[in-house]
């Protein structure tokens, strides 16, 4: 993976030492909050209910053992012991003190680490497959293009007070697993016959106006890529709205232009940008990508694998729902799932940090990766190391067999530590994940993605959730809202509203019956909730959710 | 016709540690709500707030909650202002914590 330079070292700690008197003049009262404010947000720091939150940046997703350890390190010493994985491939921590800031930021900038533009009007991090570089269904790794990316954005002067926040997402396959069509920009690699490019997508976004990113080009070649994004950054920049923050997002210059005067605008600046980038950029990429060769794979028996399969069923369980194809021979992409049932989605203590950091050094060629589903994955290890690999995530509580299930749940914070929140969203997904546990469906019900936000911001992604939940404050009450359909992969979508929403202990209830009513009406055991829903349409669920409705209407 | 002012306690985020905090009749922060002033009269909230909000190197985000009178002192009357007083629901963290040592 990507290591910094000198001049990536010399940039991080400079702008370390700048937040540290920033900071410093803050508490002896020489800056004022409102002058605070912005320059703690460029560095990752909020304010939120109960405490500061230090959101950090996970470049692409992607980190290795000794960064890994150093959150662990971070967060036993100068918070409560635990980080939380987000769907921006962020980690956050909950509890920091304003003056513990700068030796944080400090700490991690010794291991290539810092938090800079996880706020702020500017373009955020770029997410990326998790499965990059490991992939079966993969074109190329993403990676290197991504770190193009970053290392453009990062700091860039003309970017750093656009109409608003920009996140770009990119894949290297076919499946799409970085839900590319829900961001600014969004990057899928194509070929076209033996070259390799880019299909370009734009104005996709979540928030209070979902919209699925529409095709700007559908091949551009891998060269262009910095002076293209470059385009459509300074276009969005002229042309985005600044007159009204919720409608300044680039969805809505799309939205309200037509994708083919913004797309227009977008080519005539490609002509000047395209000039102006000499070629440097492809000789770092190469340097780049010189850093992003794959692991040397070794060629060993599986037998160990087999065997743990046919005489564990834990192990097999597990096995089932938490492996995924990889390209080398003999290898498989681990997710290890933090979502436990009855625990908080996404979150992992230092002791579970640490575990993970050593098994990616010992099994997995020193790679750890962060997903959008808020999952830590172990993206090469070999079959036959598999066995040990369970047995040591299960002494930590890390062994949970959900990957894909229904209790493998994206939720924001929500009202338990986000200062916009409307409702609580982690308790929501608590009670979800132990009850159908409990009831025995799990297995059962199969592939289902449910994902849960505290607002309307859509931080928890609920539009792109086979079952979206929503978290409103109706008159002072939490109510919840259900989507039904929303996709987030290549064919995605965004889930339509079922009907009015549902006060905070009618939500399992609810859901049972959506999900009693699907596995009643499902062809088969295969289909799964989303393919029958969209074979069958609203209605059978509608009438599972609303009973009274549906009786009345009789 | 104005619509008739309901009780408030002044609020805010402690600048150095975050966490939350609340505007005593004697004007001291308290971190716990029923020692928080409970303001029935407009005009007297606006001063506390401006007054709280003169304190730039204590408090950050002050503001007016909605708050009632209780047995032991003002109550929070909405769920957002009670979370606030407690802590998350996920962990035993924040003043729920403290409360517990
Ligand atoms: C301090 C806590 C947070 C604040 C203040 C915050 C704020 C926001 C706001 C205002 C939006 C709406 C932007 C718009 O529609 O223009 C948004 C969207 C979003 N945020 Fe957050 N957020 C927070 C935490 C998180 C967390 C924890 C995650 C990851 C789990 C996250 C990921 C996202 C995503 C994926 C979107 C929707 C995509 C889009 O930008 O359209 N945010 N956030
Ligand atoms: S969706 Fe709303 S409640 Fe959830 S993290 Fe985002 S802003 Fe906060």
């Amino acid at each position: 993976m990507y290591d910094y330079n000198a001049f990536d070292r010399a940039f991080l700690a400079e702008r370390n030492a700048q937040f540290r008197s920033q900071v410093e003049r803050r508490i002896d009262g020489s800056l004022t909050e409102e002058e605070f404010r912005p320059l703690r947000l460029m560095n990752g720091l909020y304010l939120q209910l109960h405490a500061y939150m230090l959101r950090i940046c996970i470049p692409y997703g992607t980190l290795n053992p000794g960064q890994m350890r150093r959150f662990a390190e971070v967060a036993e010493r100068w918070d409560k012991g635990y980080g939380h994985f987000t769907t921006r491939q962020n980690i956050q921590l909950n509890w920091p003190k304003l003056k513990d800031v700068p030796d944080i930021l400090d700490s991690l900038g010794e291991v290539g680490i810092h938090a800079i533009q996880t706020s702020g009007n500017t373009i955020r991090n770029t997410t990326a497959d998790h499965f990059a570089g490991a992939a079966a269904d993969e074109i190329e790794d993403p990676r290197p293009v991504a770190e193009l990316i970053r290392q453009w954005s990062t700091d860039h002067a003309e970017f750093q007070f656009l109409p608003r926040k920009f996140k770009i997402a990119i894949t290297g396959s076919p499946n799409d697993r970085a839900v590319t069509r829900a961001h600014d920009i969004g990057l899928r690699m194509v070929r076209r016959g033996a070259e390799v490019g880019f299909e370009v997508l734009v104005g996709g976004g979540l928030g209070r106006t979902p919209m699925l990113g529409a095709v700007i080009r559908d091949f551009l070649p891998k060269a262009d890529l910095l002076p293209y994004l470059e385009a459509i950054v300074s276009t969005y920049n002229v042309m985005g709205r600044r007159d009204n923050k919720y409608k300044a997002r680039i969805k809505i210059t799309v939205f309200e232009n037509g994708i083919d005067v913004f797309k227009a605008a977008v080519e005539e600046r490609f002509v000047e940008t395209r000039a102006q980038f000499s070629g440097v950029d492809q000789q770092i990429l190469t340097e780049i990508e010189a850093q992003f060769t794959p692991p040397a794979f070794r060629n060993a028996p599986t037998e160990a694998f087999d065997a743990a399969l046919a005489s564990d069923p834990v192990f097999r369980a597990w096995a089932d729902t938490n492996l995924a194809e990889h390209r080398a021979p003999g290898y498989a992409i681990v997710t290890v799932s933090l979502k436990a049932h009855g625990e908080t989605p996404g979150d992992a203590s230092s002791a579970q940090m640490r575990l993970l950091a050593d098994l990616a050094e010992r099994y997995g060629h020193d790679e750890l990766r962060i997903s959008h589903e808020q999952n830590v994955i172990l993206p090469h290890v070999h079959k036959s190391d598999l066995p040990a690999i369970h047995a040591a995530l299960a002494g930590e509580g890390l062994a949970t067999a959900n990957v894909g299930l229904i209790s493998d749940i994206i939720a924001c914070p929500g009202m338990d530590y986000c200062a916009l929140a409307t409702a609580r969203s982690i308790p929501v997904a608590q009670e979800l994940a132990t009850h159908f546990r409990d009831i025995g469906l799990e297995q059962e019900i199969g592939a289902l993605k449910i994902k849960i936000s505290g607002c309307i911001n859509a931080c928890g992604h609920h539009h792109v959730g086979h079952i979206g939940i929503l978290g409103l404050d109706r008159a002072g009450v939490e109510n919840y809202q259900i989507t039904l359909g929303g996709d987030h992969t290549e064919t995605a979508a965004i889930g339509e509203r079922a009907g009015p929403g549902f006060a905070y202990d009618q939500v399992v209830p609810a859901i049972e019956r959506l999900l009693r009513a699907y596995l009643a009406q499902r062809d088969a055991p295969t289909e799964s909730f989303i393919d029958a829903f969209r074979r069958l349409g609203p209605a059978p669920f509608k009438a599972a959710l609303y009973p009274e409705e549906a009786r009345d209407a009789a | 016709m104005s619509r008739r002012f309901t009780p408030k306690v002044v609020t805010a985020n402690d600048l150095l540690e975050g966490d939350v905090i609340y505007l005593t009749a004697d004007d001291r922060w308290s971190r716990a709500h029923h020692e928080a002033e409970l303001i029935e009269d407009e005009a007297h909230a606006q001063l506390r707030l401006l007054f709280a909000s003169g304190q730039p190197a204590r408090v950050v985000g002050a503001y007016l909650a909605e708050a009632k009178a209780g047995p032991d002192g003002p109550e929070p009357t909405h769920f957002r202002e009670a979370f606030r007083t407690r802590g998350p629901s996920n962990y035993p963290h924040g003043k729920q914590e403290a409360a517990n040592v």
